[in-house]
């Protein structure tokens, strides 16, 4: 191989960060609370047409009438959904004037992601020239997706430009009735990403909320609707490896992909959002609602890796709806301190046959709470439907736990469902090995976990993989003692 | 619910056999509170998910049987593992048969609930042992609770061994239209002692028939119990079983179900651990077809460090049949170097038939050996061809797969004759003659 994972490693070190950021500046900023007037206000102030402001509307009515669910293993203080601001124009003042003012703590852990000074004075939330050369960039970037047909852009361009696309499938996937949070999306989304790629494109990079041109920063409420044509190809990346410090305690997001026949997506998440401190005080919530239809021969492939917020409460889902459909879940959420996860998948398999594959991997440390859920469902005429489940926990310390909750629900005779799972430490002799070559324990526990979640790391674009790695390592750190 | 009204009425009725001032009806008047305040469970409870009452909630049951019901001996004397070799405590409708039963004092005790509930000499056992590890906010163990009044009651001294097997025995006789039965047992293994006990329920005529059963069970240091579940009732009876078990230090107790019959039968069984190097084992073979519906609910506790638990639950669903695993491994954090496993295999031989199952761990124990695996499937096509080609013919080939499936839970089984029993009801509902022992 001539260009080496190691070589990879020192050009993502060493690189600028060259997409810079949008900073919109407005100065108003919506009264807290939430009733219909603030629904409507918010589809006028982003210029929605009629039937956006009646969509919206109507979710909030169906979303009035539901209860918040607490049937998760998570434990927290209910977000009052009263005291929040549903729509506030981007802080146009820094919070800080230098870098210095940061919290050390923070810039550590930037340093040792090797990201770069701009890119850590953005993140921090301090002033920042915004790298000049963004604008070419951007510009080519687009030209390549045009030139395909595909269109990238935010959702509330989207409603405006391409109505016809998000009136068919917004909501298809994920109706506002679904749930609490999703009902709650439905209403008040202010933010998001939408993308089309038209029949038998393979969409040549990776598409990115990272690299999104337009809207800089992930809303609290985030709506992203991803449409793949008949025998079309996307991969797309969420999120960033850098700890964002974001002062919205509650995240709702919801993503729909939808896989037309012989597509594929390809969705990897990357989640670092700020997991409170030591004593598990502060940290963001982080309650999204992710599902993907596929249809005939198509496929979905979901990857996350899971790092930060106090509570994560996600099942990114495949509906295998269409015959010869393929869902695939691959997982790594680590949970340090006193964070608490529980996540997970659903496979519904519809179509006959359909296939499925989930891979999980679940470390706890400190004081946290680890849980996987999943469901693998099998219609009466999903037939010949074949799904395979590992669910692995590595545990650190004796006061966390690692719990694992499968639902498995077979009404066809012709199904092959397998599910396994383990839950273990790292072995004293591992470590001991390791030590005995000379790799201090901190070091051989990061190499021991790499190894864990190997299967799953694979899965993750190359870029994103290797800082993944040193995520995972940075999460864990100080774990042991 | 009218049914429930019903059954919170009645009691007036039912507590005039008893002093009102008494710990035990204490007890009773706590619990039925409970289940006035509860109900019946709903499919909306995370525990009932896939298992309904509401069928069965529609009939009228009566609550006592009219008249005294004797059966003859040789109408159900298959149903007996042995003749004579075996203590018997049996009920027929609900009411102790003093005919067909066989009970003994003698070393050790052998009889009923009912006298151990009113008899002063019980008193201080009843005190220490009668509903304390039941679960309190369980609706249907406290509407059991409520009603308690006869069942098995059998007491193994310390270091005794019970020398024969015992069999509990609930004939209902189908002289009722409906009937709604709530047997209670208590049994208590002492330290160091033995003993091997085999449940049963049996309707004789198709009538429907609901057992809320609840038996409770204190297994002390050293000690040794083996329980087998025997459910292979007429497809108009519905068990509703529950069955709790503490462990002392170093103890081994093991329960074996065997669920071939019955409309609807749900078996909650959980084990508590409240010592160290304790050994439990839940196994169970479930065959089914027609419309039934079988529901294993289990739960392992592992409150202390150093144990160990092995759950292996085989199903085999045709027609329409219904099949549920709920499994649960709690492990707390002190209960370090526990060694818990679980497993689930499925096979579904019809369209319709349908498996749900939820193998769940709950760890908070970081040295710990904990798995489980769950399969959902079909008989290996290979090795079915591999079979026939060998000239054993399709039908036979099936069985003895399916049989070689369920082998591993019947290997454990400790009385030959209720192996040997067991091998024969598996081939007849298999519908085959091998020609050989299985």
């Amino acid at each position: 191989m001539a260009y080496t994972e190691e070589e990879l490693k020192k050009e993502l070190e060493t690189k600028e960060y060259e997409y810079g950021f949008y900073t919109d500046i407005e100065s108003d900023t919506f009264p807290s609370g939430l009733n219909k007037d603030v629904v409507r206000s918010i589809s006028k102030k982003k210029n929605e047409p009629e039937w956006m402001t009646e969509w919206r509307l109507k979710a909030f009515e169906t979303w009035s009438a539901m209860k918040e669910p607490d049937w998760a293993n998570v434990q927290y203080v209910k977000p009052d959904l009263q005291a929040i601001s549903y729509y506030s124009a981007p802080k146009s003042k820094p919070k800080y004037d230098s870098l210095d003012q940061v919290d050390p703590e923070l810039l550590k852990t930037f340093k040792k992601l090797g990201i770069s000074i701009d890119e850590q004075k953005k993140l921090s939330g301090v002033a920042v020239d915004i790298v000049m050369d963004s604008v070419s960039v951007a510009t080519t970037f687009k030209d390549t997706l045009a030139k395909k047909g595909i269109i990238f852009c935010s959702i509330s361009e989207a409603i405006k430009e391409h109505p016809e696309l998000v009136k068919k499938y917004m909501g298809s996937v994920v109706p506002p009735s679904d749930n609490y949070y999703a009902g709650l999306n439905s209403a008040v989304f202010t933010d998001g990403s939408f993308c089309y790629i038209p029949k038998g494109v393979r969409c040549p990079m990776e598409l990115s909320t990272y690299f999104r041109i337009n809207q800089a920063g992930t809303g609290q409420f985030e709506r992203t609707l991803v449409i793949a044509d008949k025998n079309s190809y996307v991969s797309y990346l969420e999120g960033c490896t850098a700890p964002s410090r974001d002062e919205n305690q509650l995240h709702a997001a919801v993503v729909e992909l939808i896989a037309l026949d012989d597509a594929e997506i390809k969705y990897s998440t990357v989640q670092n959002w700020f997991p409170g401190d030591k004593e598990g005080k502060g940290g963001v919530f982080n309650f999204v609602t992710k599902r993907g239809i596929c249809h005939d021969r198509s496929k979905i492939s979901w990857t996350q890796v899971e790092t930060g917020s106090a509570v994560t409460w996600k099942y990114p889902s495949c509906i295998l709806k269409g015959d010869h459909s393929v869902g695939e879940f691959y997982s790594i959420a680590v949970t340090n301190n006193y964070q608490q996860a529980d996540t997970g998948t659903k496979m519904i398999h519809l179509g006959q046959n359909t296939k499925s594959t989930i891979i999980s991997k679940g470390i706890s440390a400190g004081k946290s709470q680890n849980s996987y859920r999943g469901l693998v469902q099998v219609g009466s005429r999903a037939k010949n439907a074949r799904n395979f489940s590992q669910c692995d926990s590595l545990l650190m310390g004796n006061d966390c736990g690692a719990h694992t909750f499968p639902y498995i629900e077979a009404k066809n005779n012709s199904a092959q469902i397998e599910h396994e799972a383990t839950t273990s430490k790292i072995g004293e002799d591992q470590i001991f090995y390791c030590n005995q070559r000379g790799i201090d324990t901190e070091k051989a526990i990061a190499l021991i976990v790499n190894g864990f979640s190997k299967e799953v790391l694979n899965k993750l674009p190359m870029e994103f993989a290797v800082e993944a790695q040193k995520l995972l390592e940075i999460s864990l750190e100080g774990s042991v003692g | 619910m009218e049914f429930k009204e019903k059954l919170i009425s009645s009691h007036l009725a039912f507590e005039e056999d008893f002093n009102l001032n008494d710990s035990v009806h204490q007890v009773r008047a706590a619990a039925l509170k409970v289940f006035e305040e509860k109900g019946f469970p709903s499919k909306k409870e995370e525990a009932w998910k896939y298992t309904s009452l509401d069928a069965l909630l529609q009939k009228d049951y009566a609550l006592y049987p009219r008249s005294e019901n004797s059966i003859h001996v040789n109408d159900v004397k298959k149903y007996f593992l042995y003749d004579t070799d075996t203590y018997k405590v049996i009920f027929i409708d609900g009411v102790y048969s003093p005919f067909l039963s066989n009970t003994t004092h003698d070393g050790l005790d052998v009889c009923l609930m009912s006298a151990a509930l009113s008899k002063p000499k019980y008193k201080e056992l009843i005190n220490t042992y009668f509903n304390k590890i039941a679960p309190e906010d369980d609706s249907l163990t406290a509407l059991n609770t409520s009603y308690a009044k006869e069942g098995a009651y059998i007491y193994i001294p310390k270091s005794v061994v019970a020398e024969k097997p015992i069999e509990i025995i609930h004939f209902s006789s189908g002289n009722e239209n409906a009937l709604w039965l709530q047997p209670r047992n208590l049994i208590v293994v002492d330290q160091n002692a033995h003993v091997q006990i085999i449940e049963r329920h049996q309707s004789l005529k198709e009538h429907p028939v609901v057992t809320n059963c609840v038996t409770e069970i204190y297994v002390h240091q050293d000690a040794f119990l083996d329980y087998y579940k025997l459910q292979n009732d007429l497809l108009s009876a519905s068990l509703i079983d529950n069955t709790y078990i503490v462990q002392e230090q170093k103890s081994h107790a093991s329960v074996h179900t065997f669920s071939l019959g019955g409309k609807l039968t749900r078996n909650n069984l959980r084990f508590f651990h409240k010592g160290e190097h304790i050994l439990s084992t839940l196994k169970g073979v479930t065959i089914l077809h027609e419309k039934q519906h079988v529901d294993h609910t289990t739960l392992v506790h592992h409150a202390q460090p150093n144990c160990e638990s092995h759950q292996d639950y085989k199903g085999i669903f045709s027609e329409r049949s219904e099949g549920v695993f709920n499994g649960q491994i709690l492990v707390d954090k002190i209960a370090q170097k526990t060694n818990a496993f679980q497993q689930n295999n499925n096979i579904l031989l019809d369209d319709k038939a349908t498996v749900n199952t939820k193998p769940q761990l709950e760890i908070f124990a970081d040295d710990v050996k904990c798995s489980h695996g769950c399969t959902i499937g079909q008989l290996d096509e290979e090795a079915l061809f591999y079979l026939r080609s060998r000239g054993i013919p399709k039908k036979e080939a099936k069985a003895l797969m399916t049989y070689a499936f369920a082998n591993n839970v019947l290997e454990s089984v400790q009385l030959p004759s209720l192996k040997k029993r067991i091998n024969g009801q598996i081939a007849k509902k298999l519908g085959v003659n091998l020609g050989f022992e299985l």
